[in-house]
């Protein structure tokens, strides 16, 4: 029952992404822009800069394109989904919604940075790894904050201001934990803070289901 | 008379710690001489600022399970009172290191948390300041400032293994409790902290019971 709907929910979401074909091309073209933008600016720039420029353009992505997750629904629509689901399956469903929209993001980024401004990686798997914990992580964030933000009226440039003190720490260790697959320094602890990571990433998974109820009665 | 002592108490204390303060002896060692003595009035500021956001936590949770409106406006007065505290705190604490490790801003954990913390603590004054209707704005800055506060803590402690610290007691630096805070400075620096902590309740009573009263006034029919 839980499953089914989960899924459900899940496939109407992305069925809707692809339909839409004009928000998810926008996506892509803001990714696109952005990457680009700061090849303009920077060129090929040195490992360190490139490890941060890469956060910062998955931090742009994840607040633009998540943003949708809740913003994009109806009121009304709401409502409907009240009476026919769970709120934990609809955050649920959210959630993992995003963490797919996420993951295709970040892996076209991590593509066009790879292309435009030089390819630094010494260990790509590891790379490919963090880089998919953290869209994980940021994802599951900003889907929160979205559903906060769709409660207020300037909904987008609240999602920043809520979002970005929280995820200064979750981008500190995120570059960290990335640096180590670019440039062949020993990051102390590597395996520790990947595992806090992880539980961080759970513990907003979980602090979500627990308060998005409140949130959704109105 | 009755209900006030610990009014009382907090000004003799303040006022203990203001003078004894600045007029004690202190301990003379290297670097930071006198500055030494801003220790009654730094520290205390965060300890204060610790206390009325965990307050501020409590009665959002409160609020959550409860749903009364007096809760929230409790949770809101701790919060904004904390703010105040925090910027204090901020001050003191660059003032401070201008003297000590050369200059007001110098990439210590404890200084990016703080300025983390207030960013965060901002963002929920503007979130509140977005929403018009009144129980709306109760519950959504409620659930978020819960989610912020659950999630900081951890992140607070990760944030030190980051970066490296300059504070006492951190990253190989001798804690003042080893030997900088010796009994002269005992005997200030504990009342100092409780004289603070009751300034902080008292500030942030005065605030809820005007906003309770006018909760009250807009309310009546």
């Amino acid at each position: 029952m839980f499953l089914e709907q989960l899924t459900a929910l899940i496939k109407k979401d992305l069925t809707v992404e692809w339909r839409q074909k004009h928000t998810l091309f926008g996506v892509l073209l803001y990714v696109g822009a952005t990457v680009f933008a700061v090849y303009m600016m920077n060129g090929q720039p040195e490992i360190k800069v490139w490890n941060a420029l890469f956060w910062i353009t998955q931090l742009f992505v994840a607040v633009n394109s998540i943003a949708k997750s809740f913003l994009q629904e109806h009121t009304n629509r709401f409502r409907y989904y009240y009476t026919i689901t769970q709120p934990t399956t609809f955050y649920l469903a959210k959630v993992i919604y995003s963490t797919v929209l996420m993951l295709a993001i970040s892996s076209i980024s991590l593509l066009l940075f790879t292309v435009l401004l030089g390819n630094p990686l010494v260990k790509t798997g590891q790379f490919i790894a963090v880089s998919a914990v953290g869209s994980i992580s940021l994802s599951a964030v900003f889907t929160f904050l979205s559903a906060i933000a769709a409660r207020t009226n300037q909904n987008a440039a609240m999602m920043a201001i809520l979002g970005f003190p929280l995820v200064i720490p979750l981008l500190m260790i995120l570059s960290k934990l990335a640096l180590s697959a670019i440039a062949p320094v020993y990051v102390e602890g590597w395996l520790n803070l990947m595992l806090i990571m992880l539980a961080l990433t759970v513990l907003v998974v979980v602090l979500g289901i627990i308060l998005f109820p409140f949130l959704w009665l109105e | 008379m009755r209900n006030s002592w610990w009014k009382v108490l907090c000004v003799v204390l303040l006022a203990y710690t203001v003078i004894g303060g600045f007029l004690m002896p202190v301990p003379a060692r290297f670097i930071l001489n006198e500055t030494i003595r801003n220790l009654y009035f730094h520290v205390p500021m965060w300890f204060t600022m610790m206390l009325l956001f965990g307050y501020s936590f409590y009665y959002s949770l409160l609020f959550l399970r409860k749903g009364d409106l007096i809760f929230d406006i409790k949770a809101v007065g701790y919060l904004k009172v904390g703010v105040v505290f925090s910027c204090l705190g901020m001050l003191t604490g660059m003032e401070w290191g201008t003297y000590t490790w050369g200059e007001p801003w110098s990439n210590d954990p404890k200084q990016l948390a703080t300025a983390i913390c207030m960013l965060s603590y901002f963002a929920y004054l503007i979130l509140r300041g977005g929403i018009k209707d009144e129980d709306k704005r109760a519950k959504v800055s409620a659930v978020y400032n819960v989610f912020a506060f659950a999630l900081m803590i951890p992140l607070l402690f990760v944030l030190p293994r980051m970066v490296d610290s300059l504070h006492p007691g951190n990253g190989g630096n001798p804690a003042f409790s080893q030997y900088d805070l010796d009994s002269n400075m005992r005997i200030i620096f504990y009342p100092a902290v409780i004289g603070w902590f009751l300034l902080g309740l008292w500030i942030s009573s005065l605030h809820i019971r005007i906003n309770i009263l006018r909760n009250k006034k807009e309310n009546a029919f």
